[in-house]
């Protein structure tokens, strides 16, 4: 990673590393553009976004990105197949209501997916439900269970076992744990990722 | 639309601008157009802003909507009250920034306000066409377009972008000559016009017919059918604003009255802004043009297969990013209809951007000041000029 990924937050720069110079890109639910922009910049992409929020896609557009405000899970299926090098789902998982239906758009449009997001098998996690009792809240995860946009939680473990019964290969993947505040900062985490780790990253193929 | 023009928020402005004429098609190499017939001599009136830069890679075409003209921006004098249509927009340091960018806007073939069109002197006769006016499509305005861009020495163009009936002759830019558009950019505009608006459009035309004046599209030099030509300026009027716009710039107040006058006056607000609309416009505009123009507009349609219309698959031969922005209170060309061309473009592997810009002034929007829109207009046309 060169320095300038220190500028973008640590889950993006690793995504980031992730994807072949060149390459064209399409960017779901892809909020201000950071991701998108550091692509274009770094990595030479042809980047598409899909955004629903009307400020966000301005903030893309204004920025030079090729982005088209819509619902992603309707956007993504008039692409055709293969039309993209990557497709990326950063931390919206957890936000989507047919996951298996959109990976398997992703998979269709896409020679390669990421997907990140949140693990719910982090250990505070674990701990605020188990010593409390409540749903957990983590900077991470920061909403209230009423007015939170996340509909699903999951954990690195489920993530795997959604991929053997859906039926697509895991790449690569990473475990990460960020700092609490921005999450500009981390590391990778080897042992023990499920419990450890605040985040994680899988690159998916068909 | 020019009720809208008032001097810049940002007192920033192209300053004074001459309106320029270029003829062309001088029989008997008329331009041939797409109903058969062929047409010569025609002039474009224009108007350029901003200096083209050595290269010539910075030219940036406008087009403007049904009963717009060239005059985009700035004013003909120093005591002009008014400026020009987008003066808003088109300026030094304004979304679309004439210290950066060389803009050129011609009046449409067909139009009246120096183009030729139904009111000039068809040379064979020597009085006004009138009727006799062929009838022209948005593909022959982009035509005419194209000879004043030769004209002007310009091969490429950085940026096409128009509202409305502008959009639409964006689109059809984008067709028809694919090498020249670097970048597009369509507000509130369609890809062909629905029931809806073609129903509007007829009703404005047959409130022009009906007028006894109208005399089948004779009446240079006599009466003019300035009643028919007033209405249907009134239903044009309705159909820019919105339900929302409607109710907050009028309600239901009655114009100044405390009671209703129990007669047919111009009892609502709603009612005599319509009318202060009507009379405004017969002072500047055709009606024959009016008829001509709304039947262009009513012609166009980017999917059709076969006939005058090209098909929805030309536009894969287009490498222009495109910029498509909707507005949400706009009923005439509703956000469903720039998301039908935004899945066309995507389907055809085009670079397209879209948006729909939250506004409640309806049709009319992209006219107004807005922040949001210079935003995007500038950053767009910023990106294409980084694009190979």
């Amino acid at each position: 990673m060169t320095n300038d990924s220190k500028n973008i937050r640590f889950d993006l720069a690793i995504i980031a590393s992730w994807i072949e110079p060149g390459s064209r890109v399409l960017g779901l639910g892809c909020g201000d553009g950071e991701l998108l922009h550091y692509l274009k910049k770094h990595r030479r992409t042809r980047e598409t976004g899909i955004e629903i929020v009307e400020s966000r896609v301005a903030a893309c557009i204004e920025k030079g990105l090729s982005v088209i405000q819509g619902d992603i899970n309707e956007e993504i299926g008039d692409y055709a197949d293969n039309t993209f090098d990557y497709v990326i789902l950063s931390q919206t998982l957890q936000q989507v209501y047919s996951p298996r239906e959109l990976i398997l758009n992703m998979l269709r449009i896409g020679r390669r997916s990421i997907v990140s997001f949140p693990n719910f098998g982090h250990w505070p996690v674990r701990m605020q439900l188990l010593l409390r009792g409540r749903a957990p809240i983590t900077p991470q995860l920061p909403y209230q269970w009423y007015d939170t946009p996340n509909i699903r939680v999951l954990s690195i473990r489920d993530f795997r076992e959604f991929a053997a019964r859906v039926g697509f290969r895991i790449i690569r993947e990473a475990a990460i744990n960020t700092d609490r505040r921005q999450d500009k900062t981390g590391n990778y985490v080897a042992f023990l990722p499920n419990l450890r780790a605040t985040y994680g990253i899988f690159l998916i193929g068909r | 639309m020019s009720e809208y023009i008032t001097h810049d928020r940002t007192g920033k402005s192209v300053g004074i601008v001459e309106k320029k004429y270029y003829t062309f098609a001088h029989p008997p190499d008329e331009m041939p157009l797409d109903s058969g017939n062929r047409l010569g001599p025609i002039t474009l009136a224009y108007e350029t802003f901003g200096k083209l830069n050595a290269d010539r890679s910075n030219a940036l075409l406008v087009l403007h909507a049904l009963t717009g003209d060239s005059h985009v921006a700035g004013y003909y004098t120093e005591t002009d009250e008014r400026p020009g249509w987008w003066d808003n927009m088109v300026g030094p340091g304004k979304g679309i920034d004439t210290d950066r960018y060389f803009v050129i806007c011609s009046n449409v073939l067909g139009g009246c306000m120096g183009s030729t069109g139904p009111s000039s002197i068809d040379p064979e006769i020597g009085s006004p066409y009138g009727l006799r006016f062929p009838v022209v499509t948005l593909g022959d305005m982009v035509r005419a377009q194209k000879k004043l861009l030769d004209h002007l020495g310009i091969q490429r163009l950085l940026c096409v972008i128009g509202g409305s009936m502008g959009g639409m002759q964006v689109l059809q830019w984008c067709i028809q000559y694919p090498d020249m558009v670097k970048s597009a950019i369509a507000l509130a505009a369609t890809m062909r016009h629905s029931a809806l608006a073609i129903a509007f459009n007829e009703t404005a035309r047959q409130a022009i017919i009906a007028d006894p004046n109208w005399n089948k599209g004779n009446y240079y030099g006599g009466k003019k059918p300035d009643v028919g030509l007033a209405v249907a300026r009134m239903i044009g009027h309705i159909t820019y604003l919105s339900d929302e716009a409607m109710r907050q710039k009028f309600g239901r107040r009655l114009q100044d009255k405390t009671d209703f006058s129990f007669s047919f006056d111009a009892d609502f607000q709603v009612e005599s802004y319509l009318h202060y609309q009507g009379a405004k416009f017969v002072e500047r505009f055709d009606a024959n043009s009016f008829l001509y123009i709304t039947k262009a507009a009513d012609y166009f349609d980017l999917t059709r297969q076969n006939g005058v219309g090209p098909a929805v698959n030309d536009l894969s031969a287009t490498r222009a990013r495109f910029l498509i922005v909707s507005f949400t209170s706009d009923w005439l060309y509703p956000t469903y209809q720039s998301r039908e061309m935004v899945t066309t473009m995507k389907k055809n592997g085009l670079d397209v951007s879209f948006c729909e810009v939250d506004a409640q002034w309806g049709h009319d929007a992209f006219l107004l000041p807005s922040d949001r829109l210079s935003g995007l207009i500038a950053g767009f046309i910023e990106s294409a000029t980084h694009d190979q």
